[in-house]
């Protein structure tokens, strides 16, 4: 054993481990060999999932920076769910897409590991590294289709933006280190917490900047402007993996930045994000009702999702705290499905991504359309789905923080983007098959990862308590 | 104490048969028929149940009862809570009732999906027995959301031409309602849990919560709001027309049969007792409303070319009285509008079921298309005729006891809105027997109708039972009226508490001005 200094880091070891293993697996694969580099990546996440669990209510540390509570663990076993599913999911759709499977699998892991790192990270610098390994990787994923413009265009407005926003974030950093003299969140909280720094405005500057950063990677309004393009260009199945796990990691060091070290000025950040989830909520779902290509409405709806995201955020109760970390979870197993399903009956020279390629879709493949209306009702929030829980989580913590403008607005968008989740299963269900084309062999791997993706959010819809006790003790130790 | 968990079964049962619906292969459409008798016998075992439930009700009781209370999510204080009173009784029977004869309805007209169809039937089922069970705001609220989603589906799938606008109006509508009230009942919860320090969505403990008038207000208006457009109070009804037009027949006798009682039992059993100054305060606005809807719905029902919708804008002005007799909060209004809705199932759900008859033989519902009918189907036209008549509420048949009780509550409280809803009773008539007249009566004007076929032995097996009960109820509602007597006893009481705080309200110098200016509802507690 190296020594319990590296403890907390394990799980990332982990996924790094496979990473690595993946790139070399790939650099000695003959032309024309098949490797089964979705094991080896599937090893890696198991690992990390154990160490995670092993690791629970531990509170290990390394090197001061890098703590693994409870919180950023389950945002972590999160991102080891998502990749799991994302490797399954992604075997037959490589095939078809002829991309290259090691960089593929290598460039997830080390994504992973990048959002791994930040869920835990205590320290500013260390979320950044972590954030640009992450972004590096996923950069790069977006792009992954080179002969395709819209893969490519996708991946480079995403890399010029994203560079934009890691400026402003690290800018925020050195103002930040400028005033207080370190970069550890405790110390940073602790110094803002003295009052020697009150109503400093350098101390609002860094803050805004971070904050910049932070709503850019959750693509909260007015920094969502990448994300429509950015999901519909990238492989589909990328875009399931990056708007789920780059969220997921990002919102788990929003709220440890903000509920933490920034704790103490909730009176000064507090109404920015107020305002910026209610924009988020509207513009996300207004936007979505007019569109017409699927991924472009899932992008929008995931827009809106980062607005009931911050809903708990603003709340900034444990009720709310705790509301984040079920609703991460939620909407990662339903929008992962809903784009999983996207990609899977999407082929290279017919992309299936407009809504009247669903047209009958029922009437052909019922299974598939009968997955695909399980995820769009979670999304849209009906019981007896997860999405329904999630979403009575959030107003619940938003109503007991006195936050009723943030509910009521809440359950209002919830009902219009009922209207575009709908669509497509009016499409699917209520209309007559357009195209005669057969869809591709789903694998059946994928196909039982997508069932079982579906009946845990029933399971969750019905059955919420012990997710719902496991979150509100992940978050109890913390903040 | 029942040994079986009773009310659980009940809700239970038909989504298990859905889900083993499912389960039965069905390739090529080769076993609809056995699916369709799996479906049938389900609903019939749970019209049995409910049956069995009403036999083993106490009738004398105004509690809760067969109450089953399990912790599901502890941490909110949510429990999976269900129990029976007089009020949710019948109206879970009719749901019971009406299942099957919806079921055999469609044994012929639907042929595509006919699994997924009893499926969406059965689950739909499941839903609407627990929104009249549940005990717990929480559990409320996930049956009245969920009822929606089978419900979508039947209209948008088996629908008729426009399907797709219904459905998804429907579910809009009623979805943009309905979250306000989900808001609300957060809100409830909270307010208990900084009263007592704990989370409680539980029904009685709400009703012991005293909640301050201004945000009983705002309650009041979220949760009105919810059951106004589900309903549908004027000026919340224009789902409807399309909804049951565009729905197939089943849908449409489950519509108007059960679903639109979900927002009449919503305001007796939540919005009314649980903000009773609220209500108290908003009984004549809402009253109001309930006229016009009677009035409005009468007069655009008469003018309809098409039955179906003929009968989708009567149901306004039926519904209208259901909550007039609410609105009125006495005995005799509360036991009349509580009765009604189980009348306006029947018939309702029998004009549904005969214009459905009338649209497989002729594949349209337009008035004009038909007259002469008495010549060639006598027995389906004898049936419409009782169906009909029960409807506009002749004596000796069910919808002259409810309308009779209504306008009874309603003149003890204000005679102003009794003598308009009055009018609402004799427009029924003109609309009804109009349209009667015009589809049965005279020669048989367009040779498509000369060779309709009269009842067959599955409609035989429909409408027998919407005929009789139709006079069962006529000439003997008090096996209806005493079970539910003590339940709208309690809750009249509970409704009177607030009333003197009205008057008290109104009259802030009582010396000079309650002498002259006595209000309607302190004429109705000194009449009591």
């Amino acid at each position: 054993m190296i020594g319990p200094a590296l403890n907390a880091v394990i799980p990332v070891i982990c996924v790094t481990l496979a990473g690595l293993t993946c790139m070399l697996a790939e650099a000695f694969r003959k032309k024309g060999e098949r490797m089964p580099i979705g094991g080896l990546a599937i090893i890696g996440l198991l690992g990390a999932g154990v160490s995670s669990v092993l690791l629970w209510g531990r509170h290990a540390e390394s090197f001061g920076v890098v703590v693994a509570d409870d919180f950023g663990l389950f945002v972590g076993l999160v991102l080891v769910m998502v990749g799991v599913l994302t490797v399954v999911f992604s075997s037959s759709i490589l095939e078809r897409y002829k991309l290259p499977v090691g960089e593929y699998y290598a460039l997830m892991l080390f994504a992973l590991a990048g959002m791994m790192l930040m869920a835990i990270a205590n320290d500013l610098l260390v979320i950044f590294l972590a954030l640009e390994v992450f972004s590096l990787a996923v950069y790069v994923l977006t792009g992954l289709r080179r002969e395709s413009f819209a893969s490519t265009e996708a991946a480079f407005k995403y890399f010029l933006l994203g560079g934009f926003s890691s400026a402003f974030f690290l800018y925020g950093i050195a103002f930040t280190f400028g005033l207080v003299g370190s970069t550890r969140l405790d110390r940073i909280g602790g110094a803002i917490a003295s009052g020697s720094l009150d109503g400093h405005p350098l101390l609002l500057v860094a803050m805004g900047l971070l904050l910049v950063g932070f709503a850019f990677k959750v693509s909260a309004v007015p920094f969502h402007m990448w994300t429509p393009d950015a999901y519909e260009g990238a492989p589909t199945i990328v875009t399931g993996f990056m708007s789920t796990a780059v969220k997921a990691s990002a919102f788990a060091a929003f709220a440890r930045v903000f509920m933490s070290a920034f704790g103490p000025m909730r009176e000064d950040w507090g109404p920015v994000i107020w305002v910026i989830a209610i924009c988020t909520m509207v513009l996300g779902t207004v936007v979505g009702v007019a569109q017409t290509n699927l991924k472009r409405m899932l992008a929008y709806s995931s827009i809106a999702h980062a607005g009931y995201l911050l809903v708990a955020l603003v709340s900034g109760n444990d009720v709310g705290k705790a509301s984040l970390l079920f609703y991460l979870l939620v909407y990662a197993i339903t929008n992962l499905g809903a784009f999983a399903v996207i990609a899977i009956v999407s082929e290279p020279d017919t992309p299936r991504e407009q809504l009247r390629d669903y047209a009958g879709l029922w009437y052909t493949n019922p299974f598939v359309a009968g997955l695909l209306t399980v995820f769009l009702l979670s999304l849209g929030g009906f019981p007896p789905t997860a999405g329904f829980m999630a979403k009575w989580y959030v107003f619940t913590a938003a109503i007991s923080a006195g936050q009723y403008s943030l509910a009521i607005i809440g359950v209002l968008t919830s009902v219009v983007s009922v209207f575009f989740y709908l669509r497509v299963v009016v499409v699917m269900f209520m209309s007559e098959r357009s195209s005669q084309a057969a869809l591709p062999k789903p694998s059946p791997a994928a196909m039982v990862a997508l069932a079982v993706s579906a009946a845990v959010l029933f399971y969750l819809g019905v059955l919420p308590t012990r997710l719902l006790d496991l979150a509100a003790s992940s978050v109890a130790s913390i903040f | 104490m029942a040994v079986v968990p009773m009310l659980s079964l009940l809700i239970a049962l038909p989504l298990a048969g859905a889900v083993l619906l499912l389960l039965v292969p069905n390739r090529e459409h080769g076993r609809d028929r056995l699916i369709q008798w799996l479906a049938l016998g389900i609903s019939l075992l749970e019209f049995a149940a409910t049956l069995r439930l009403w036999a083993g009700f106490n009738a004398m009781s105004a509690d809760f009862q067969f109450v089953e209370r399990v912790d599901w999510i502890p941490a909110f204080g949510i429990q999976y809570a269900v129990g029976v009173d007089g009020i949710s009784l019948f109206l879970v029977v009719l749901t019971g009732f009406l299942t099957p004869l919806a079921l055999l309805c469609s044994w012929e007209s639907v042929h595509k999906k006919v699994k997924v169809f009893a499926f969406f039937m059965l689950a739909l089922e499941s839903a609407m027995v627990g929104v009249f069970l549940s005990l717990d705001m929480f559990l409320f609220y996930i049956f009245w959301d969920a009822m929606l989603i089978p419900m979508y589906f039947l209209i948008g799938v088996w629908g008729y031409e426009r399907r797709i606008y219904a459905a998804v109006k429907f579910i809009l509508y009623t979805l943009a309602g309905s979250v306000l009230m989900l808001v609300a009942i957060l809100s409830l919860a909270w307010m208990h849990s900084v009263a007592t320090g704990a989370y409680s969505f539980s029904y009685q403990a709400m009703l012991e919560m005293s909640i301050p008038r201004h945000l009983q207000t705002w309650f009041f208006l979220a949760f009105a709001l919810a059951f106004a457009i589900k309903v549908p109070l004027f000026p919340f009804h224009t789902w409807l027309p399309d909804a049951h037009v565009e729905a197939p027949t089943a849908g449409s006798v489950i519509l108007a049969g059960v679903l639109l009682k979900m927002g009449t039992y919503g305001l007796v059993r939540f919005a009314f007792p649980l903000f009773p100054d609220a209500a108290v305060a908003f009984a004549p606005y809402l009253a109001s409303l309930a006229v016009i809807g009677i009035v409005y719905g009468a007069l655009v029902a008469m003018v309809q070319p098409d039955m179906k919708k003929l009968v989708a804008y009567s149901s306004v002005s039926h519904l209208g009285f259901v909550v007039l007799g609410i609105t009125a909060m006495n005995v005799q209004g509360l036991q009349g509008s509580v009765y009604q809705m189980l009348n306006h199932g029947v018939s309702t759900g029998g004009l549904f079921l005969i214009v459905g008859m009338l649209s497989d033989r002729r594949h349209t519902r337009l008035i004009s298309e038909f007259g002469g009918l008495k010549h060639v189907a006598p027995r389906l036209v004898a049936a419409f005729f009782v169906v009909t008549l029960s409807s506009i509420g002749l004596p000796g048949l069910n919808g002259f006891v409810g309308e009779f009780l209504i306008l009874f509550g309603a003149f003890r409280w204000d005679p102003r809105f009794a003598a308009i809803a009055a009018t609402g009773v004799i427009l029924s008539a003109v609309y009804m027997l109009w349209m009667f007249q015009r589809v049965n009566y005279g020669a048989v004007t367009n040779p498509k109708n000369e060779g309709m076929k009269d009842l067959s032995p599955r409609e035989w097996a429909i409408l027998v039972p919407i005929v009789a009960m139709t006079i069962l109820m006529g000439v003997a509602p008090s096996i209806f009226l005493n079970p539910m007597k003590p339940a709208v006893d309690r809750l009249v009481a509970r409704m009177a508490e607030a009333q003197p705080r009205r008057m008290v309200q109104l009259t802030p110098t009582p010396a000079s001005r309650s002498a002259k200016q006595v209000s309607p509802h302190a004429a109705a507690v000194a009449a009591r």
